[in-house]
């Protein structure tokens, strides 16, 4: 199939001209998938740390939900968000449907799960290393939270970065609650499904291309500020 | 009696020399159906070190987690200074680990954030943390990785942590288990410094030579019960119990 | 250290959220309107060759959510979206009928074909009545691939079978395939199988995995595609922004808005037709 060499060549070509087109829509993506990240991190985090610390009824049952919602289709997610938010639903007041912001919080309920989840094992697997120090040094449990957030930090960098990945290569949710308007809702994945429905195959594959450098680039600056700050601490 | 527990522990000690600081009354424990410690009666007053002595399996780390309330008896009760052990006493102990458990940050940090926990206030922290890397010969050492330290200078890390919290009491379950010659002499030098200052010493060993230049009063545990108790040089010269025998012998113990 | 990486993550989340915002003031800032349509019309780059003159005239942006009709009906019923821009006649009468849009006018039309195989399995080639082509392809069992998602096209093709008088719903996973997509993924799944499909024109001329795939029917009446445009009712849903709604609808139905659309040409081919107001809205 020649469309696999052309989408190369087309991929770098969209690159080194600096489509004006591509990088709104690159940005958008960027600016979708970060936010959600990062709601889902001032959600997961602490949620998977009470779930791994705290002792409370039901919190087996509440571990076994997070990590069932891992599994969550995006459509599925997509469906419940545009549900909320469509005029015919019960947050229609907000009018956020088919906006950026509608966009962050499909992804964010899509990555909460799986940050809260990889957090939980990582707060687990440490504390049972550091549970009777932290009791014998009488440490609350907001204490003992904090302190397995901060000692499992690079752990829990990777449990972001999973719930990055999982954000940034979505479609089905950011297609419905967006609607895929070009110059307000297009990501990638949305541009990536057109250019396919379209027959562009070759554009669609170096659309594809682009965004798993993107992946890679946002990987890898994280990488390397965990291996400065490592550096930094000698931790 | 039990109306008169102190707002002030440390300045009511030295009034009664003789009360007991921490109380073991009667106490059990018991996992999966099986009598770990068996009705066990013990009173650490201040003043020499108490070791707890005896074989593998003699519940002694048991004995030293119900004492610092890491573990709830399952009955019997255990009272500090005549009130109930809680979080809030748990505050004014410390206890060393036979692993020692260091956190994922630099020397000093461990001690910093043991601080934190203990509610010292944060401009404090930093100057207790160097003093107790100081007096445990570990200053320079104090931006170093602590999970990458040798294990000598983990445990004694350990210590200085302990240390620095400014305890009434310190339980050490086995510190020197694991170490080389030297890193037992420089831990026992560190208890025999604490010692010193006037905090009671809880020690858990399986050691005789470690007992024996330790001295202070021997507990001797076996199977769950304290077979006998007494200062350390009557214990070595002439024990009573027939399993304390067999222990100081190099024999096992039945 | 860690003043370091707090540092850092706090510049990564500022920058992250002061992003996640951005969309709000620019948006609104400029008046818009959401016209619910077709991929059939979005794919084919009509939009993008209208919609400018339009926003350039009145100021007014409008954004294009485009799905199958079914769905952008039961979108515009839900009231997410001032315009909605379909091609399933009998189902945008109900929507009107049904008080969900004000009124439903014609706008353009083209038309259908029955895509293929350049082997014509079913020698169905040069036939003028797409049921009687149909009923070749159902009786040769040769493959078909349908859109399955009762969309505009879809609601089409199942007319032409009943015309044809046959219900290939029995067939559906032997010879007959229900691929459930867009019309862009049903053509890239009948020109992977080898497969005959309906298509409308816009699509199949803008279309560019087409491979050596052929048109073998076209030009019959039963094949005609005709769009219509409907404002949604404001009286079901407040938010509807009427206003400016219907000055896109007058705008798409004036002899400018018409001229523009007849003007659209890719290939040298014309897609679309003019013809609001002929057949009396």
């Amino acid at each position: 199939m020649s469309d696999f060499s052309s989408a190369f060549s087309k991929a770098f070509y969209l690159l080194i001209s600096g489509d004006a087109a591509l990088m709104e829509i690159i940005m958008l993506s960027l600016q979708v998938s970060l936010s959600a990240v990062v709601f889902a991190t001032l959600i997961g985090l602490p949620l998977g740390s009470i779930l791994a610390v705290g002792r409370f009824p039901g919190r087996g049952a509440v571990a076994a939900g997070v990590n069932a919602l891992m599994g969550l289709p995006p459509v599925v997610v997509g469906l419940a968000v545009y549900m909320l938010l469509s005029n015919a639903g019960p947050l229609s007041v907000l009018e956020l449907l088919y906006t950026p912001t509608a966009l962050i919080i499909a992804q964010t309920l899509l990555v909460t799960p799986i940050i809260a989840a990889l957090a939980r094992q990582a707060a687990e697997d440490l504390l049972e290393e550091y549970d009777e120090q932290l009791r014998s040094l009488g440490s609350s449990t907001l204490q003992t939270i904090s302190t397995l957030i901060w000692d499992g930090r690079y752990r829990l960098l990777t449990a972001i970065l999973a719930g990055f990945g999982r954000a940034i290569a979505e479609v089905g949710a950011v297609m419905i609650v967006g609607g895929n308007i070009n110059h307000v809702t297009r990501t990638m994945t949305t541009a990536i499904a057109l250019e396919t429905s379209k027959g562009d195959l070759a554009l669609a594959l170096a659309l594809g291309i682009i965004l798993l450098g993107i992946a890679f680039a946002v990987n890898a600056a994280l990488m390397s500020l965990r291996g400065t700050a490592e550096r930094a601490a000698h931790a | 009696m039990l109306d008169a527990v102190p707002a002030r522990p440390r300045a009511n000690a030295d009034a009664r020399p003789g009360a007991a600081l921490l109380e073991v009354r009667d106490v059990t424990y018991k996992a999966d159906g099986r009598t770990l410690i068996d009705h066990i009666d013990l009173s650490l007053r201040p003043g020499a070190p108490t070791l707890i002595l005896g074989p593998n399996g003699a519940g002694k780390s048991l004995l030293l987690r119900l004492m610092h309330g890491l573990l709830t008896p399952d009955s019997g009760e255990i009272l500090w200074r005549g009130g109930a052990n809680s979080l809030e006493t748990r505050r004014r102990q410390a206890m060393v680990f036979q692993d020692p458990v260091m956190l994922r940050r630099s020397a000093k940090a461990n001690i910093v954030h043991a601080l934190k926990l203990r509610r010292v206030p944060r401009e404090q922290r930093s100057a207790r943390a160097a003093q107790a890397l100081e007096t445990s010969g570990l200053a320079h050492l104090a931006g170093s990785p602590a999970r990458r330290m040798s294990g000598g200078e983990q445990q004694r890390l350990a210590m200085a942590r302990a240390l620095a919290l400014e305890p009434e009491i310190i339980f050490l379950d086995e510190p020197t288990a694991s170490l080389d010659p030297a890193s037992v002499k420089a831990i026992e030098n560190l208890i025999a410094d604490t010692q010193g200052r006037g905090v009671k010493i809880v020690l858990v060993t399986h050691d005789v030579g470690q007992a024996r230049r330790l001295g202070g009063e021997i507990v001797f545990l076996n199977k769950g019960r304290i077979t006998e108790t007494g200062p350390a040089a009557a214990f070595f010269r002439k024990p009573e119990s027939r399993a304390a025998r067999q222990f100081l012998a190099g024999e096992i113990v039945e | 250290m860690r003043k370091i990486l707090n540092r850092v993550a706090l510049a990564l989340s500022a920058f992250a959220l002061s992003l996640a915002f951005a969309g709000g003031p620019k948006a609104a800032a400029k008046p818009f309107i959401i016209l619910q349509s077709t991929t059939s019309t979005a794919n084919s780059g009509l939009y993008d060759h209208i919609l400018p003159l339009f926003t350039q005239k009145t100021g007014i942006e409008v954004r294009v959510v485009a799905v199958g009709t079914g769905q952008a009906i039961k979108n515009a019923q839900n009231g997410d979206g001032d315009v909605l821009l379909v091609h399933a006649k009998v189902a945008e009468e109900k929507f009107v009928a049904e008080g969900y849009g004000v009124k439903r006018s014609d706008v353009m039309y083209n038309d259908f074909l029955i895509v293929g195989p350049p082997a014509d399995p079913a020698k169905i080639s040069g036939l003028k009545s797409a049921p009687a082509a149909l009923a070749k392809i159902a009786s040769a069992k040769a493959l078909f691939a349908s859109r399955g998602d009762n969309s505009g096209t879809h609601k089409k093709e199942l007319q032409l079978w009943k015309a044809a008088g046959i219900n290939p719903a029995g067939a559906s996973g032997t010879w007959y395939r229900e691929t459930g997509s867009g019309m862009g993924a049903t053509l890239n799944a009948a020109i992977g199988m080898n497969a005959y499909t309906l298509s409308d024109r816009g699509t199949w001329i803008s279309f560019r995995n087409r491979g050596d795939f052929k048109i073998h029917v076209q030009g019959g009446e039963e094949l005609f595609n005709q769009y219509g445009v409907i404002l949604v009712n404001r009286e079901k849903h407040a938010r509807v922004k009427a206003k400016e709604g219907q000055a896109f609808i007058d705008w798409i139905l004036s002899a400018e808005g018409q001229k523009a659309i007849a003007a659209y040409r890719l290939g040298g081919q014309q897609l679309f037709f003019p013809n609001a107001g002929e057949n009396g809205g």
